[in-house]
């Protein structure tokens, strides 16, 4: 693999676009408040790709979605981002608001009922545009739109096109040609593929995988599909009940997981090589009340004693990266006997569905 | 190219206008068949009783209803082609002529009904809707369930009761003898004639006396487009593409009046239609309770002396209309809907 030694394109300085530390994300419930995300951190370095991989559950969408202000109400958020030198989530709500669309931007999952059935695909791109630029003059706004249109592989001739006269793949790309017309510095892709069948997402992975040569762009990519992270990114968090629980460079940490839930979720991935159906038995713990010590502990094969009790220090990887995981150390902390195989419960038939 | 993709209008015009025709037909036969199917027949129902079974029958043969059901349903359908709506058997008049005269008056009511709703009730949806379980939104509401369940006789005499006498507005008819004897008739429609006159008073006159029953009948529809101007609202404003706006950073004014208002409104259209059409027949509590000479009131009076001339007539001249008003709205629909036109 010489893709190992390929240093990502267009990282012109140390300085992250974006940064996060310790960022909690809280949904309040009438049980209590789900701990959705909880202490995550990572940099994002200018036209570098974050790959944000995870089962369901783990807190993904709700870190991007967090990460925008785009959450529902009752959500509420801790922890610092600093943007480009500010710090966005202590900032106002209306601050927080002006930075979307021109410097934050993002792309959905459900490219089909995103954009407003009403409005011709024009009417979308010249009130963006507009919104961010209102000295914009009429044919600026449509060669800007265009241009990013022709990026995404849709003819003008479809400029003035409603939204319901095209396909599932070219609504993302539309999609993804409405947030990049306005050059975000950092864009969220909240799965943008999962709705979309295999031709189709190859094609959005390369259109994603151009974005650092055609724009520039920091893209923290959202998906469960580790094949996709190994196309199209950098780097890679792997998320884990609402912690990162491994991140690295992508060849790092695919060739060598560290963590035993980035190897088994790496193993469940289905290819032509595989033979039998491999997968992690149980399912994401509740957010309420999440286990004690590591999360992931209940369904790790590896488990010891010492996971059940104490939480798992973050450690940097070798090569690059973090793990927080007792298997990797710091041994001189794991009390004695801790290393004893921990004895794990049956799975409730319950719990496997 | 592209304007083929998306549909073509005129041509969605013309096959939904085309589709008019089977829709009237099929309107009238039920029309027709359901008016024979009931017990009795016209001359017995008006007149059993009164009269001995030849003189009864000379009035059926007269009337034509000795003839055989299928000949009668040609006649009634090729009559109506013609405009021919019949005659009332009980005064002997043009059915045409009565719908005209009456008509009118129920038309003015409705219309200025529906302003009033629009104007009071799109707007209160939509704040309802925006700032959902605020106070403004509990209040408007209750006021919505509170205007459309309070009968129509019962806010009639509210407004009767404390409106008229302290602003000076009439409680009973549609203008003082004084105006409708000086209007002269050109569209007998007295809301227009009044403005064609051109003489102040009397379009005050005329103006005064549509206040109580129009506000009445509005504020009853008022309920049912607040309460769905409201729903739609919340839905809009929960919509994935409200979001995606949101995620460009559009401001909020802006998201919330071309992404979540304007797609909210759609299906209102729709219902304003087939209130409209409901109302053209239903008006007759509001046009009773304030002595309002229309359409509604008219055909309560042909029911009660079972002249069932009148009756078929009118329904025939309301059931072509609700088709036109439905015709009109899928039309509205396809202009603000491109999804609409296939």
């Amino acid at each position: 693999m010489s893709v190992e030694f390929v240093e990502p394109p267009y990282v012109d300085s140390g300085e992250p676009v974006i940064s996060a530390r310790d960022v909690r994300v809280w949904y309040g419930t009438t049980r209590g408040a789900i701990r959705a995300v909880d202490g995550v951190s990572f940099d994002l370095a200018p036209g570098e790709t974050l790959g944000l991989v995870g089962e369901s559950g783990c807190g993904k969408s709700t870190l991007g979605r967090g990460l925008m202000g785009l959450l529902p109400q009752g959500a509420k958020r801790d922890g610092e981002v600093w943007f480009k030198g500010r710090e966005i989530l202590g900032m106002k709500a209306k601050d927080n608001y002006r930075l979307r669309g021109h410097e934050l931007g993002m792309i959905f999952q459900e490219p089909l009922t995103r954009l407003n059935p009403l409005m011709r695909i024009s009417d979308h791109f010249e009130e963006s545009i507009k919104q961010h630029d209102p000295g914009a003059t009429k044919d600026a706004i449509r060669a800007r739109a265009l241009e990013a249109l022709r990026l995404m592989g849709i003819p003008p001739t479809r400029y003035r096109s409603y939204p319901h006269e095209f396909s599932g793949g070219m609504r993302q790309r539309l999609m993804i040609a409405l947030a990049l017309v306005l050059r975000p510095s950092f864009v969220v892709a909240d799965e943008p593929t999962t709705a979309l069948d295999v031709l189709v997402e190859a094609q959005i992975v390369q259109i994603l995988n151009d974005l650092r040569r055609n724009f520039h762009t920091s893209l923290l990519l959202i998906t469960h599909n580790v094949g996709i992270v190994a196309e199209a990114c950098d780097r890679v968090a792997v998320m884990y009940a609402g912690r990162i629980v491994e991140q690295g460079r992508v060849t790092d940490v695919f060739e060598n997981p560290q963590h035993p839930y980035t190897r088994e979720l790496l193993r469940s991935t289905i290819s032509l090589n595989t033979t039998g159906l491999n997968f992690i038995p149980g399912s994401p713990p509740d957010l309420v009340d999440p286990p004690d010590g590591c999360r992931f502990h209940p369904r790790c094969p590896d488990a010891m004693a010492v996971c059940a009790t104490k939480n798992p220090v973050t450690l940097d990887r070798v090569g690059g990266g973090r793990v927080e995981c007792w298997l990797v150390g710091p041994h001189e902390q794991i009390p004695p006997g801790g290393t004893q195989p921990l004895k794990q419960e049956e799975l409730a038939v319950a719990d496997e569905a | 190219m592209t304007r083929s993709a998306s549909g073509s209008l005129p041509r969605y015009i013309l096959q939904r206008t085309l589709l008019v025709i089977p829709m009237i037909w099929v309107i009238l036969t039920l029309v027709f068949f359901v008016l024979r199917v009931a017990p009795g027949d016209p001359v017995s129902a008006a007149l059993g009783g009164k009269l001995d079974d030849e003189a009864l029958d000379q009035r059926r043969a007269a009337l034509g209803f000795d003839r055989p059901l299928i000949e009668q349903y040609w006649d009634y359908l090729s009559s109506v082609a013609r405009l021919d709506f019949g005659t009332t058997f009980s005064d002997n008049q043009s059915v045409l002529h009565v719908v005209r005269d009456n008509g009118g008056a129920t038309l003015s009511l409705t219309i200025v009904a529906f302003i009033i709703a629009l104007m009071v009730g799109v707007p209160l949806g939509l704040v309802a809707g925006r700032y959902r379980d605020s106070l403004p939104d509990v209040l408007i509401r209750l006021f919505g369930i509170l205007s459309y369940a309070a009968p129509i006789f019962f806010v009639g005499f509210l407004l009767q009761a404390y409106l008229a006498k302290p602003l000076g507005l009439p409680t009973s008819g549609m203008a003082t003898p004084q105006t409708i004897f000086n209007v002269e008739e050109h569209t007998h429609i007295l809301l227009i004639d009044v403005f064609l006159n051109g003489n102040s008073i009397y379009i005050e006159d005329v103006l005064k006396h549509l206040i109580l029953p129009a506000t009445t009948l509005g504020l009853l529809i008022c309920g049912v487009f607040i309460r769905l101007v409201r729903v739609n609202i919340l839905q809009t404003m929960q919509s994935d593409y409200v979001e995606a706006a949101e995620a460009r950073g559009l401001a909020r004014r802006k998201v919330t009046w071309r992404h979540a208002f304007r797609n909210a409104l759609v299906p209102v259209i729709t219902v304003i239609g087939l209130q409209f059409a409901l109302l053209l027949g239903g008006a007759v509590l509001t046009e009773s309770t304030f002595n309002w000479p229309g359409l509604g009131q008219k055909l309560v009076d042909y029911i009660n002396d079972r002249d069932y001339g009148a009756v078929q007539g009118i329904i025939t001249i309301f059931a072509v209309a609700v088709v036109l008003i439905s015709l009109l709205v899928d039309i509205v629909n396809a202009l603000i809907d491109p999804r609409v036109r296939y």
